[in-house]
C-alpha cells in the first residue's frame, strides 16, 4: 500500500506527520521524500545515508561529422533546447527535457545522448526496517519531476536484503507500506509524488490559505482517482470553512492536531509529533487501520 | 525601478503574511503609488485572499501542450509508447476502462511531441491546454498582478514569468519604483523564475532544523543567480538557540539578518480573518517587529530609489 502526504500550503505539517506515521506503522516500510526542492525527512528520521545515485536526463550530443544540419532536430523540439545557425549547432542543457524526439528524427543518426545530472538520490535504514530514501535536486536546476519520478523506482541493498519499489496494491494484500511526503503546491511535482499512490493524506489547517490549498490538492486526487483524507493541524485556531468542506466533499477528517506551543518546539528541534507527545501516539498507530477502513482502498 | 522578492525554501514560514504586511506599512509611509505587487506562488496563490483586491482583468494561461491520439486512424502499432519516456501513453491493457485503443494520459504528457513524429499514421496531434489563468486586480495598496494555476498542471515558471513581466510592464508605464514579488516555496522551475530579474531577496526563515536546512538551499539558489540575500527569522522565540544558531551561520556568510518577528498569535489570528497583521493590529509585537523590518528595508536598501 501506497500512501502519500500532500498539502498544497506549505508549512502545514507534511513531514511531521509523514514522519510519525513512519515510526507508528507496522515495519518494514518503505519511506521516500519526494519533497526533493527541500527534502526534511531526514532531519526527523536521522538515516543512515549510504547509498547514492546520480539522476539525470539525457541531453543531446550532436556528432558534427555525420550532421548534415538539416535543422530536423531544432523544427521538433518543442522546448526550443537546439539551435542550427548555417553550420553551427547550439545545444540549451538546461531548456532539454530529455525527450528524446531529436535523436528519433534525425536522419544522419548523428545524435546521441549524454546524461546531464540534475540531482542525487541517497538512501539507508532509520531506525531498524525503515528503508529510507531522498531526492535531492542540484541547485539552480528548475526541474523537480525527474528526480521525483527516478526515487519512485529506485531499487537499493540493505541489511535485510534487497530494497524495491512497492507496487500500488489493495487493501487485501497489503503486505508492504511505502510512505511518500510530498512537496508543497499543486503542480506536476505534487501530480508525479501521487501518482501510483493508493491514498492520500492531506495536511491543512483551518486558515482561508489552507482552505484554497486544500482545494487545490483534492481536485489533483480526483484527476488520480486517489482516496484522500485530511488532518487538520494547528485545530482550533480558527474557522469552520475547512471543515465544512470536507464534509461536503465527503473527505473523512483523519486526525486533529492543535496548535500548542511545545510542540512546535520540539518538531523544531527535529523530534515528530509521535516522540513528542504521548497523546498521538494511539491516533497514528491507528491511522493505518483507518486508512483501511475508508471506502474503495 | 527595484524588484524585491520574499522567498524562504521552507513552506508556510510566513511569505505571504509577510508581504502583504510589507505593502500595507509601504503604503502608510508615503510609497502609495510607487508600488507593485506580484503574487509569483501560482499554485497556492494566496496574496489576493489577504489584499482582497479588486479584479480589473482575467485572461486564460495557454500551458504546456498535450499529445492527442486519433482512434479512427491509428493502427494499434503501439509505437507511441515505446517512444514515449514519460510512461504517458496507456496501453490499452493499462486503461482503466477495457478500451482497445491507445491513451494518452494528460498529466504524465509533457508535451515533447515525440509520439506525434513517430507515429506511422499520423494520428496523434498536440493540443494547447488552458493551464491557468492570469488576473490583474486593484488593491489598497498598489496593483496587484497574481494568477491561478490549475491543479496538477505544468509550466508554473511560464505563469510566473507572465505574472512578473506584466508587473515590470505597469512598474515602467507609471514610473512604480518597486515591484515586490511574493515567491513559491523552494528551489526549482517557479523560485527560479521569481528570482530571474530581482535586485534583492527577502528570505523568511524560522528557527527549526527545516528552517535552518531550508535557509541553506535558497541561500545556494540565490548565490547561482547572483541575487543578494537578506534573512527575516519568523517566531524568533520559539527556539532561542536555533535563532542563535541562524544568526551567526548569516554572520559568517555575511548575509544581513534585517529583522526578527516574535512567535504571536496576532498573526494567525489576522491570517484566519483574512486580514493583514499590522493593519488589524498594529501594537500587536509581531506588527511591530515588521514595522521595524520595513523601516530598516526601506532606509538601508530602498532609500536610494
Amino acid at each position: 500500500m501506497i500512501i502519500a502526504i500532500a498539502s498544497g500550503k506549505g508549512g502545514t505539517g507534511k513531514t511531521a506527520i509523514a514522519t510519525s506515521l513512519a515510526l507508528a506503522a507496522k515495519r518494514p516500510l518503505r519511506f521516500l521524500d519526494c519533497d526533493v526542492e527541500a527534502p526534511n525527512a531526514a532531519l526527523f528520521l536521522k538515516p543512515k545515508l549510504e547509498h547514492r545515485k546520480p539522476v539525470g536526463i539525457p541531453i543531446p550530443v550532436i556528432d558534427e561529422e555525420l550532421c548534415s544540419y538539416c535543422g530536423r532536430c531544432a523544427a521538433v523540439c518543442e522546448f526550443h533546447a537546439i539551435a542550427i545557425m548555417g553550420n553551427k549547432s547550439l545545444i540549451f542543457p538546461e531548456l532539454c527535457h530529455g525527450c528524446g524526439s531529436c535523436t528519433l528524427i534525425c536522419p544522419e543518426h548523428a545524435i546521441r545522448e549524454r546524461i546531464d545530472t540534475i540531482g542525487v538520490l541517497e538512501g539507508g535504514s532509520a531506525l531498524p526496517e525503515i528503508q529510507f530514501a531522498q531526492g535531492i535536486l542540484n541547485i539552480g536546476e528548475p526541474m523537480a519531476v525527474p528526480v521525483i519520478r527516478e526515487l519512485k523506482k529506485w531499487s537499493f541493498p540493505s541489511p535485510t536484503g534487497q530494497i524495491n519499489p512497492i507496487e500500488q496494491t489493495s487493501p487485501a494484500s497489503s503486505n508492504g507500506l511505502e510512505i511518500r511526503d510530498a512537496p508543497p503546491g499543486a503542480s506536476c511535482p505534487v501530480v508525479e509524488t501521487l501518482r501510483g499512490a493508493d491514498f492520500a493524506i492531506l495536511v491543512t489547517e483551518p486558515t482561508p490559505f489552507g482552505y484554497h490549498d486544500l482545494r487545490q490538492v483534492v481536485e489533483i486526487c480526483r484527476d488520480l482517482n486517489i482516496p484522500a483524507g485530511v488532518i487538520i493541524n494547528r485545530d482550533g485556531i480558527g474557522e469552520k470553512t475547512v471543515e465544512e468542506f470536507c464534509a461536503s466533499e465527503g473527505l473523512p477528517i483523519l486526525m486533529r492536531i492543535p496548535l500548542q506551543r511545545n510542540l512546535a518546539q520540539a518538531l523544531a528541534q527535529g523530534e515528530t509529533i509521535y516522540t513528542a507527545d504521548v497523546r498521538f501516539r494511539a491516533p497514528f498507530e491507528q491511522l493505518l487501520t483507518k486508512i483501511r477502513g475508508i471506502g474503495h482502498v | 525601478m527595484k524588484q524585491l522578492v520574499i522567498l524562504s525554501g521552507k513552506g508556510g514560514t510566513g511569505k505571504t503574511s509577510l508581504t502583504a504586511a510589507l505593502a500595507h506599512l509601504a503604503a502608510q509611509d508615503g510609497w502609495k503609488g510607487r508600488i507593485v505587487l506580484a503574487d509569483a506562488d501560482v499554485d497556492a496563490a494566496n496574496l489576493e485572499l489577504v489584499l482582497k483586491p479588486f479584479l480589473i482583468e482575467s485572461q486564460n494561461f495557454i500551458g504546456g501542450k498535450v499529445a492527442i491520439i486519433q482512434t479512427e486512424s491509428c493502427s494499434v502499432c503501439g509505437t507511441c509508447a515505446f517512444v514515449c519516456r514519460f510512461d504517458a501513453v496507456l496501453s490499452p491493457t493499462e486503461s482503466t476502462d477495457q478500451a482497445t485503443e491507445y491513451h494518452i494520459d494528460p498529466l504524465a504528457c509533457e508535451g515533447c511531441a515525440s509520439c506525434v513524429y513517430q507515429c506511422p499514421t499520423h494520428s496523434i496531434s498536440l493540443q494547447e491546454q488552458v493551464a491557468g489563468k492570469f488576473h490583474y486586480s486593484e488593491s489598497l495598496y498598489g496593483p496587484l498582478y497574481h494568477a491561478h494555476l490549475f491543479p496538477g498542471q505544468e509550466n508554473s515558471g511560464k505563469l510566473v514569468t507572465l505574472v512578473k513581466q506584466r508587473a515590470r510592464l505597469d512598474a515602467f508605464d507609471n514610473q512604480r519604483d518597486l515591484i515586490i514579488v511574493d515567491g513559491p516555496p523552494g528551489i526549482g522551475c517557479p523560485v527560479i523564475s521569481a528570482i530571474s530579474g530581482a535586485d534583492l531577496a527577502l528570505i523568511v526563515t524560522e528557527p527549526s532544523v527545516s528552517g535552518i536546512h531550508d535557509l541553506q538551499r535558497i541561500l545556494q539558489t540565490l548565490q547561482h543567480f547572483g541575487v543578494p540575500p537578506l534573512v527575516v527569522i519568523n517566531k524568533a522565540d520559539l527556539v532561542p538557540q536555533a535563532t542563535v544558531e541562524i544568526q551567526n551561520f548569516c554572520k559568517e556568510k555575511e548575509i544581513e539578518v534585517i529583522g526578527t518577528i516574535p512567535f504571536d498569535l496576532a498573526i494567525p489570528r489576522a491570517l484566519v480573518a483574512s486580514e493583514i497583521v499590522t493593519a488589524v493590529q498594529p501594537e500587536a509585537p509581531a506588527s511591530l517587529a515588521i514595522r521595524q523590518v520595513w523601516r530598516h528595508l526601506s532606509s538601508r536598501y530602498l532609500g536610494a530609489l
